[in-house]
């Protein structure tokens, strides 16, 4: 691969590199079935024109082979389409800055784009592939059983009911309550910056779901009222001293107010 | 009209009185003198916070169940279905879900806690700053004092009482603090739990602490505080005809019965109003307690905020220094004792103590009724924001993890600012407050010596150009010379005329010098002389208009000499 990147500016090297990830990609496919229905719908188009964004896009931190830079970028080979579309799907990549971590930002490509990428990606070794919508749809999940799957995993950073939180030296987990099913699941599947990998042996694909329906359990609100952002007793005393101290000491001042 | 009404009435109070005497209590408290100032209302909210917190705790522990016994909830709220809690949580659960209102009671009771905590501590700044615990009523303040800490045990205790996993999270680091008191403190962890952290006891005992112990001590003491404000009668701001001997304002019956009464309703209200508006304590989304996890998030009520501060304010090494030490055999954690026993118990020493220590510094005997202006007083104003400031920063060194979320900072970064700012901030803020203090002392002067800037440039026929300013009436100048003017202590020497040293002198030297810590610099009071040579220095237009106002200032000036010479001897007679 060293040889070929030396030559990259020579005129048939786009060429040679296609047909030399082609024979791959066949190879690939031939021995890693599984991996290979999961993105069924990835075409060998897909995959070309998934190199092509990845060439324009990614490659300048990631290098044109994805194996990544030493202390700039991880290698991609074997992260699976999941870690794409949730890293594309989400606005994380293309990182915009450096900085503590990769903040989730507006999309940049379509999701036909994100699919095509993810295939590339996918090409270049077995990973974990984008889940089914039936393993993520919360309706078919246990949310009583996902609130203690999140509780004993999840919560100790992305706060009781996924509201966020913060971690070492800048970072954070970000809040989950705004985040696709899909996403979720991609996100425990493939571990993405800070976040370690919750692989289908540590929880299995159902309990993913359970803990999606409990994600999603929260979208109906809090049954209290508004939530405060959900993130626990310095926002209730935040309001206690501004709000309701705040109000009853102006109605203080109204009754207080002299009347000559 | 209201005639037979009335023969009713009377006949009725005639019939009790008769009875029970009560007529002249009735008599004594209704025709009792309240100024009136919207900031002595502060401690009635800290107390009509505690009567909602009574209304709404009475129906919450008709639902509560106040056992640890393992049940598995098969209650309303879905996401709890089947899983394994004691019955404290599930109960809690029946009483947000299932029960007509529980909710919205529940939410009021948190609410009004918190504000009932936020109320006390607002009422003990404002007696601070202007002085209201000085004598008579230094004892009061303890009692206030003491209820502040109660009020924090009431909390906190409540707070565990759902026995999720917040609050049990809260509780496993009380017991970690207690079990780093030196030998007593495993031993008490023990007693207090029943055994091992968490057992089955600690719940039933939160309680009985929360509903009957706490409570009746708090209801006790409010009577005897209340009894005390009294008996001492009420302070006043300072003002036109108002000395340590008088109380300026309307009586209890009817203005205040009304006003307080009505007060009531409008505290409730708003409760009531925020309570139905905005969640707290949802602990369904915390779960049932167990002690494994731990959320992101994780923090007490805000009252305890504090102590969780200074627990994480505090490194584990100090230059290198393990803060661990290991003495016979015994560890002894500075780590926890320090940050969670010692600063808070030094903290709370000082507030509690601070009527005798300003006391020593002043050596004032006598009783004093008008409050001070807090600029009138630099140095305490400057002790009370430096508090201020270092409770402010363990609160937010707190909530660290919140703040460096919301503001995108370094959790790392952030607790090492709080680590130098703690030993930085209240020293600067003491400094800033003191000399803010002291320029609005000299601007006082200033006002009072010149007059307000009127704004009007006069122009004399020699081409002079003079600005006219207009004296302050009687009032303004009252509130801006009548305040104590304490200076340093002069204490008697060492050694007597015959060499014998004098039993006592390191106590004084001590007070002094506190005394010079509090008085050394300081800016003196305006005094007659000066008044009347600033007030004959600015004669100066031979006008008509000028000299009609010169012989209107001299009949009030009469007047104010009176006054004048009565806060001069007053101060006197307190050395």
């Amino acid at each position: 691969m060293h040889a070929l990147a030396k030559k990259r500016h020579h005129k048939a090297a786009p060429l040679l590199l296609v047909i030399a990830l082609l024979a791959l990609i066949t190879a690939v496919g031939a021995f890693s079935a599984p991996s290979a229905t999961a993105t069924s719908e990835a075409s060998a188009d897909d995959v070309v024109a998934g190199e092509k964004l990845f060439a324009a896009n990614c490659a300048s931190c990631h290098g044109l082979d994805a194996e990544g830079q030493d202390g700039v970028a991880p290698s991609l080979v074997g992260v699976g389409a999941a870690a794409v579309d949730f890293q594309v799907g989400t606005g994380r990549m293309p990182m915009q800055a450096s900085g503590p971590q990769a903040p989730a930002k507006p999309v940049q490509f379509s999701q036909d784009e994100i699919n095509q990428l993810a295939a590339w990606v996918a090409s270049l070794g077995a990973g974990p592939a984008i889940p089914t919508a039936e393993q993520v749809d919360a309706a078919l999940g246990d949310p009583a059983n996902g609130m203690e799957v999140f509780r004993t995993n999840c919560a100790m950073c992305h706060g009781s009911i996924g509201g966020g939180g913060a971690l070492t030296q800048g970072k954070f987990a970000p809040s989950v309550l705004e985040t696709t099913p899909e996403h979720i699941y991609e996100a425990m599947l493939t571990g993405p910056q800070s976040m370690p990998v919750f692989n289908d042996a540590n929880i299995t694909p159902e309990h993913k779901r359970d803990v999606i329906a409990y994600i999603t359990a929260q979208h109906e609100g809090s049954p209290g009222g508004l939530s405060l952002g959900a993130i626990g007793p310095v926002s209730e005393g935040l309001w206690a001293w501004l709000v309701l101290l705040g109000l009853i000491i102006a109605s203080t001042v109204w009754v207080g107010a002299r009347s000559s | 009209m209201g005639a037979k009404v009335n023969s009713a009435a009377a006949g009725t109070a005639n019939y009790v009185d008769e009875r029970t005497s009560i007529g002249g209590f009735v008599k004594f408290f209704a025709r009792k003198l309240f100024p009136d100032h919207w900031s002595f209302m502060l401690g009635e909210i800290a107390l009509y916070a505690f009567i909602i917190l009574l209304i709404s705790g009475v129906f919450l522990t008709a639902f509560f169940v106040p056992s640890m016994t393992e049940v598995h909830y098969e209650g309303a709220y879905e996401t709890m279905h089947g899983v394994a809690m004691t019955e404290a949580f599930a109960s809690t659960l029946k009483t947000s879900f299932e029960v007509p209102g529980g909710l919205l009671i529940r939410q009021i009771h948190h609410w009004s806690a918190l504000l009932f905590l936020a109320a006390i501590m607002t009422h003990m700044c404002r007696v601070f700053f202007t002085g209201a615990f000085r004598k008579p009523r230094e004892l009061n303040w303890l009692i206030g004092f003491t209820l502040m800490i109660l009020g924090l045990a009431a909390g906190f205790t409540g707070y565990s009482l759902p026995d999720d996993v917040l609050s049990g999270n809260g509780l496993r680091i009380i017991d970690g603090v207690i079990k780093g008191v030196p030998l007593i403190g495993t031993y008490i962890s023990y007693w207090l739990f029943g055994g091992e952290y968490p057992g089955v006891d600690i719940i039933p005992r939160l309680f009985t602490a929360h509903v009957l112990l706490v409570p009746a001590l708090i209801l006790a003491l409010i009577g005897l505080h209340l009894f005390l404000v009294f008996l001492h009668k009420h302070t006043q701001y300072p003002g036109g005809g108002k000395t340590h001997k008088n109380v300026v304002g309307l009586p209890l019956f009817p203005v205040y019965t009304a006003k307080a009464g009505g007060f009531f309703f409008v505290v409730f209200g708003i409760v009531a109003l925020v309570a139905s508006v905005f969640t707290i304590n949802p602990v369904w989304n915390y779960g049932p307690y167990d002690p494994s996890p731990v959320s992101a998030g994780t923090q007490p009520d805000w009252y305890i905020l504090f102590v969780d501060g200074a627990l994480r304010l505090m490194p584990g090494w100090v230059f290198g220094l393990p803060m661990e030490w290991e003495i016979f055999g015994y560890t002894l954690s500075m780590n926890i004792l320090l940050p969670a026993v010692i600063i808070p118990g030094l903290f709370f020493a000082i507030i509690a103590l601070y009527p005798w220590i300003e006391a020593w510094a002043t050596g004032d005997k006598g009783e004093r009724h008008v409050l001070d202006r807090p600029r009138n007083v630099p140095v305490r104003t400057g002790i009370g924001v430096a508090m201020i400031v270092f409770y402010v920063i363990l609160v937010i060194e707190g909530s660290n993890d919140i703040v460096a979320n919301l503001f995108h900072l370094s959790l790392n970064d952030l607790t090492i600012f709080f680590q130098w700012a703690i030993f930085i901030l209240p020293p600067l803020s003491f400094w800033i407050t003191k000399r803010i203090c002291m320029g609005l002392q000299r601007k006082d002067r200033e006002l009072v010596l010149h007059g307000h800037e009127s704004g009007t440039i006069v122009r004399h026929e020699n081409g002079e150009y003079i600005e006219v300013h207009t004296p302050l009436n009687e009032q303004e100048v009252w509130l801006r010379v009548n305040y104590p003017n304490h200076k340093p202590l002069e204490i008697e020497p060492e050694y007597n005329d015959l060499g014998v040293r004098r039993k006592g002198y390191k106590w004084d030297r001590f007070k002094q010098k506190l005394s010079h810590f509090y008085y050394e610099e300081r800016v003196e009071p305006v005094t007659w002389e000066e008044y009347q040579e600033a007030l004959h220095h600015h004669e100066h237009g031979p006008s008509a208009q000028g000299k009609q106002e010169a012989a209107e200032a001299e009949q009030a000036d009469d007047r104010l000499k009176e006054e004048w010479d009565k806060v001069e001897s007053s101060q006197d007679s307190t050395k």
